[in-house]
């Protein structure tokens, strides 16, 4: 099977042709966002005023870093789970173009909606593997809301970095798919 | 009657964080690397395989496993024999901040409302039992917040009994899904009251992957959650599979006549404690 690279800004054309399950690879920009971040974005788009941050064709990764040690860009960097953000998600891709997500668990039938009819998509990276992720970072840097600490924005130049297509723009949930296959109660 | 100064607590405390986030125990990372054996997806093996790299990665490096460091739950044991020079609650949470500090940890601790972030940990959530002895017995468990997010807590009336518990337990493991970083280890409290039931979960998450409950009773309702909670079909980081849980671990206690409290504390697959006796 061939390699499935995406490097942002992401096009319409491409997502299209994402299924759920496809192993997919990052290598290029994107942008960590957590609770307290997506809440000040939204709020700004709320008060009508401009983003300090570019994010049409952009991907955002739902993580919060431990600090790096000397000589290494970035501390262990796993996802964190994904629902928290599904209040503000649906509003920075209708307004703002946003075309992927990185995260852990399980999105709102809202966010779905606001996936299907906006062209993007919702990866999964693997919950707790912070140490291996992180060996795909090559650089990062603090660009919004340091006071934040953990939870402030992050732009990271990312190598490889890998994930699984949960939501497809068609509507399809591996999470659904995939454990109704190996669940065994009733057999 | 033995004296243990403050320091020397605020010293442990503080190495007891950096090891319990950078080495994953040997019986969390040997069942881990055990069940890729019995995992019958090819997807959910991938993924245990990536955990256990993780895990070898993190002990190597000396980095955090996962990058949430969690708040700092200590479990201490004073002996009643000892007499602590200083004060030990601000030991203990001056522990956390330096080793929080030191071993680039995240550090988590925040306001309910406003959110902001403490920057130091602090404070611990500090349980403290008076023993027999002279020795003091510090156990540090850094708990993520996915995890305990999924977690639960009800007051049944008595009739629901045995099987209401189990699907208690059962279906908070289902609702949680790929959220709490599966394959999970379950905690279980039985009994006590509305603040004791949370409290023996807490506590049933420290025991041994693998070890058998000593009363039997109990070891027997630990079986057949397991197998109930990994028919459930969620698998590695949920993408779907057999190993939904690593271990169920139960822990009991005498409750009012009117009550049944049932807790279900879930941890993650980077289930870190580590002990050390003073």
């Amino acid at each position: 099977m061939e390699k499935i690279v995406l490097t942002p800004p992401l096009d319409n054309e491409k997502l299209k042709k994402l299924k759920i399950g496809d192993t997919v690879y990052i290598t290029g920009t994107i942008y960590t966002a957590r609770d307290a971040a997506h809440k000040r974005l939204v709020d700004l788009i709320a008060a009508g005023e401009e983003l300090p941050i570019d994010l049409a064709g952009q991907i955002i990764y739902y993580a919060g870093p431990a600090p790096n040690k000397p000589g290494k860009p970035i501390g262990s960097i796993g996802p964190t789970t994904s629902y928290r953000m599904d209040a503000y998600a649906p509003t920075l891709m209708r307004r703002k173009g946003l075309k992927g997500m990185i995260g852990k668990g399980k999105r709102s039938d809202e966010v779905k909606q606001a996936m299907k009819e906006t062209c993007a998509v919702y990866f999964g990276a693997t919950g707790g593997a912070a140490a291996l992720l992180s060996q795909c970072v090559k650089s990062a840097e603090v660009i919004l809301y340091p006071e934040l600490g953990p939870e402030a924005v992050r732009r990271l130049e990312v190598e490889d970095f890998p994930v699984t297509v949960i939501n497809d723009v068609h509507g399809n949930d591996l999470y659904e798919a995939a454990i109704e296959q190996y669940n065994t109660e009733n057999v | 009657m033995r004296t243990i100064l403050a320091e020397t607590i605020e010293k442990a405390v503080a190495k007891l964080s950096m090891d319990a986030c950078y080495f994953l125990g040997e019986d969390v990372y040997c069942a881990l690397k055990h069940s890729i054996e019995r995992e019958k997806s090819p997807t959910g093996r991938d993924i245990l395989g990536q955990l256990v790299q993780n895990a070898e990665i993190a002990r190597e490096e000396e980095v955090a496993i996962c990058q949430d460091c969690g708040l700092a739950v200590i479990f201490a044991e004073v002996g009643q024999d000892v007499h602590i020079e200083g004060d030990f609650e601000q030991a203990v949470n001056d522990g956390v901040i330096m080793g929080y500090e030191d071993g680039y940890l995240r550090k988590s601790t925040c306001t309910p409302f406003t959110r902001k972030n403490y920057g130091n940990n602090a404070p611990a959530i500090l349980h403290v039992r008076l023993v027999p002895g002279d020795q003091i017995k510090l156990t540090l468990a850094p708990k993520g917040g996915g995890s305990e997010n999924m977690s639960a807590m009800k007051m049944f009336a008595p009739a629901v009994g045995r099987k209401g518990v189990v699907d208690f337990v059962v279906g908070t493991v289902r609702a949680a899904g790929p959220n709490p970083c599966p394959p999970i280890v379950v905690g279980v409290g039985i009994g006590g009251n509305f603040e004791k039931a949370p409290l023996l979960a807490k506590q049933a998450l420290l025991r041994e992957i693998g070890s058998i409950n000593e009363d039997e009773t109990m070891a027997q309702l630990e079986q057949e959650l397991l197998e109930r909670i990994n028919a459930l079909g969620i698998g590695p980081g949920g993408l779907g599979g057999t190993t939904t849980a690593l271990a169920v671990h139960v822990e009991s206690a005498p409750c009012h006549i009117a009550s049944l409290p049932v807790a279900v504390n879930l941890n993650c697959h980077a289930a870190r404690h580590k002990t050390v006796v003073l």
